[in-house]
């Protein structure tokens, strides 16, 4: 049996699938944006902030005002529009830069989660996902019965890779043999009905808890796919998510994933589904008089098909750039984000910044909360980039001032996984004359114990 | 093909064994980490903490009240000395209250009506000679409660004699005299609000949620030590934030023998509620110390008590008035700051790491 890649890319498949995901994507989003606002959180994360955290070359992305509304806006009507396949290829590129845009303004918000949906939206701009089962059907009075399989399989590699890497990252010894975070987490649900106060304390749970999620995020994108395992996989996404949503405050990231797994199941499912919309729509394909066409033709295939393989090859090496780091990944985290490392450090830090005039050594420290929201001080406090680009601000600010020589050092504490804190940073260096950059920071001061794994 | 099924089933199964096993078969010193009696923690707090030291400084304030009386009927040295004597022990017994920032306090913003300093002298003085003032009024929050009679007992003229002096004008014993009154009586309404409703609600609110009492007090707690007893005590005084040192920020700075003794009160009590010593005795009942000790953090409690002692030691080496210390030798004020923070780290960092609080003032989603 050999594999055929030109066979392969060739293959067509039914295109309801991807219609379903298309739609559950839209509408999901949208409610997303909706509860965003409702929830009050533009207001208290992108407008009262005075400073906001920029991703390191990202730093001219910033919230807009009142305007950051709009943006809002915008994002959630692409999103509606993506569900209706309305105009396709614009919405979900407007819905992708409007997304992405709103989580680079401030890196304090960073989520695993929504950087998934950013590669999810990017990646879905180069399906047809608007094929079937869409207004643009209407619009250009044809619609595909089939699509190429690879376009479904895209989508489901990347969520396999998102599953998988999740699980690689948890092989470390603070995860499988001292069940931390979770040994932290768990007892302090102590107050949920009737597993609070039997399961959520007890030792053995805790390391439960660890191997079963280890081993679950490494398995199921396999037992997915393989279509004998795919009912017990789909059952124990089930019971894993209702599970993580119950004990953690991950909004809607469960029901996105638990909506998302449904694109693994045959076409006959989501046939199922859409004929399960057109009863409720009472939609009739004959009312629009479509063209049948029975395969979907890319118009730009090889170049496509040539950069998603690119995309999907940079998704598979981006999580493991931390080797190029030389400290301890889950203390300094160099290379810790965007590579599915997801719940998997308990770290609280409290940085206290010194403003001090370099020719007279007089000092004073900062409050930080004259410029920090409570969330971006947590946040801050931890996290090395953070702090760097803290003190610039800082800096900045009290040479505008009219400070003199001004020098900003920082003293800061940090623990991770329930160990004693220890300084993070070393205390004698000036952070205004340091510079942001890929280079390892060498003003992290060494984590004083070793957490084996990858 | 079944069997794939079945392979993967017995993988979780045994997964759970083998989390089971490695359980029992780690270090694990007690193999116990059973349910954590959070509703005794409260319990001991709010009954042989909290309840007692308000019952104590209503008593205190009450003979404050009396001594006020006798004062402002025969202003002289002797009436005067009672008075200031019996305004130290209140004050004293205050740094015992002040961290309970819950229930009616917080809703009467008791803190800011009691022990805002420095105190303003200017609306002091429009007050007095206005004759006709809302001391409920946040305008009036620098202008009442201890700060002020410190002001009104020691700083309103140069010398006792002039001091004496001004209480023959009727405006400023009515003054003296209302805000002492309202100090107590504010007392009274938050002990009575404990005794009669407030106390089961606070014991029962045992939930990690971000409005429980639990969660509440405990973020109270830490603010309390790191806001009030480090920053305003100590920090800001000695110039920690800000270019210049501000002599004048301490508290107890018009009687200028006082600030140390205040400190020091301040520390024990917040040390005496981690530890969870009844008040004004030495047993102990549940506290942050057992509730770590339940956790396995032996570490952090040893850490956490030396860290006290040793801030405790830095405090004592102070001069009773930090107003002249910061003037002579302010590295020792900056000193003992330093040491008040390292046990804020503790408390802040470790201690609400290991309880895993929910911390109210965070809102969004996490990952």
């Amino acid at each position: 049996m050999k594999f055929n890649i030109n066979t392969y890319l060739n293959k067509n498949t039914n295109a309801a699938p991807l219609a379903v995901f298309r739609i559950a994507f839209g509408i999901m989003m949208c409610f997303g944006m909706i509860r965003f606002w409702y929830h009050g959180w533009i207001e208290t994360l992108y407008i009262q902030p005075g400073f906001h955290f920029s991703f390191y070359g990202f730093e001219w992305v910033k919230p807009l005002g009142n305007y950051t509304y709009l943006l809002f806006i915008i994002c959630a009507i692409a999103a509606l529009m993506v569900a209706f396949g309305f105009k396709y290829r614009l919405a979900i590129i407007t819905f992708f830069l409007s997304f992405t845009y709103i989580e680079l303004m401030d890196k304090t918000t960073y989520l695993n989660h929504y950087y998934f949906i950013s590669l999810l939206s990017f990646l879905m701009i180069f399906l047809p996902a608007n094929a079937y089962f869409s207004v643009d059907n209407v619009i250009r009075k044809k619609t595909y019965e089939n699509v190429p399989k690879w376009t479904i399989d895209s989508v489901k590699l990347l969520l396999g890779i998102v599953y998988f890497y999740a699980g690689l990252a948890k092989i470390n010894s603070d995860w499988l043999f001292k069940a931390m975070p979770l040994k932290i987490w768990l007892p302090s649900k102590y107050d949920l009905p009737l597993i609070g106060e039997t399961l959520m304390h007890q030792n053995w749970f805790h390391f439960a808890m660890s191997w079963s999620g280890m081993l679950y995020d490494l398995a199921i994108p396999f037992l997915l796919f393989y279509k004998r395992t795919r009912i017990f996989a789909f059952t124990l996404v089930l019971v894993f998510h209702v599970f993580t949503r119950i004990l953690f405050p991950i909004g809607m990231f469960p029901f996105i994933m638990i909506v998302s797994t449904l694109i693994f199941f045959d076409a006959n499912l989501h046939i199922k589904i859409i004929s399960f919309f057109k009863r409720i729509f009472k939609i009739r394909a004959s009312i629009f008089s479509l063209s049948i066409k029975s395969d979907y033709n890319y118009q730009f295939r090889k170049p496509v098909t040539g950069f998603l393989a690119l995309f999907f090859v940079i998704q598979l090496i981006v999580p493991f750039r931390n080797i190029l780091y030389p400290n301890e990944l889950f203390w300094t985290e160099e290379g810790f984000r965007f590579s599915w490392r997801v719940m998997l450090i308990e770290k609280m830090g409290m940085s206290t910044f010194k403003i001090a005039n370099a020719e007279t050594g007089d000092f004073f420290y900062v409050d930080n909360d004259d410029f920090l929201t409570p969330f971006q001080e947590k946040q801050m406090s931890f996290q090395p980039d953070f702090i760097l680009e803290y003190a610039h601000y800082l800096g900045d600010h009290f040479t505008a001032q009219g400070h003199k020589n001004v020098q900003v050092f920082v003293e800061s504490y940090v623990a991770l996984n329930g160990r004693l804190s220890q300084p993070f940073i070393d205390k004698n260096i000036d952070l205004y004359r340091e510079k942001e950059s890929f280079k390892p920071k060498h003003w992290i001061l060494p984590f004083k114990d070793e957490i084996k794994g990858l | 093909m079944f069997t794939v099924r079945k392979i993967f089933l017995g993988l979780f199964i045994t997964t759970f064994i083998i989390g089971c096993g490695s359980s029992s078969s780690d270090n694990d010193p007690s193999g116990k980490t059973d349910t954590f009696d959070r509703g005794a923690l409260l319990t001991n707090v709010a009954d042989n903490i909290i309840i007692p030291a308000f019952q104590d400084l209503n008593t205190k304030l009450s003979t404050l009240k009396l001594d006020k009386e006798t004062f402002i009927t025969t202003p002289d040295q002797t009436s005067l000395d009672a008075l200031r004597a019996s305004w130290i022990e209140a004050y004293k017994v205050w740094q015992y209250v002040e961290m309970f920032n819950i229930g009616k306090a917080e809703a009467l913003l008791y803190g800011f009506q009691m022990n805002i300093y420095p105190t303003n002298t200017t609306d002091i003085e429009n007050n007095i000679s206005a004759g006709t003032y809302d001391l409920t009024s946040a305008n009036n929050n620098d202008a009442v409660g201890f700060p002020a009679v410190d002001y009104l007992l020691y700083g309103v003229a140069n010398d006792d004699a002039l001091i004496l002096a001004k209480y023959a004008d009727v405006n400023y014993r009515n003054y003296l005299s209302d805000i002492i009154n309202q100090m107590q009586s504010l007392t009274e309404t938050i002990l009575n609000d404990w005794t009669t409703s407030y106390r089961g609600t606070f014991v029962s609110q045992t939930g990690n949620t971000t409005t429980s009492a639990l969660n509440k007090f405990t973020n109270d707690f830490v603010f309390y030590y790191e806001k009030v007893l480090r920053a305003n005590k100590i920090g800001i005084p000695a110039g920690n934030f800000s270019v210049d040192p501000l002599p004048e920020k301490v508290e107890g700075f018009y009687s200028k023998i006082y600030s140390r003794e205040l400190a020091l009160e301040a520390l024990n009590a917040v040390q005496d509620l981690f530890n969870g010593k009844v008040y004004t005795s030495n047993t102990t009942g549940d506290s942050f110390k057992t509730y770590l000790l339940d956790l396995e953090r032996n570490d952090l409690v040893t850490l956490i008590n030396s860290r006290f002692d040793s801030a405790r030691q830095k405090l004592e080496a102070l001069s009773a008035d930090f107003n002249s210390q910061i003037n002579t030798d302010n590295t020792k004020m900056t000193e003992a700051y330093d040491a008040l923070q390292l046990a804020v780290v503790s408390l802040k960092v470790d201690m609400l790491q290991a309880f895993n609080i929910s911390i109210d003032y965070v809102d969004a989603d996490g990952d």
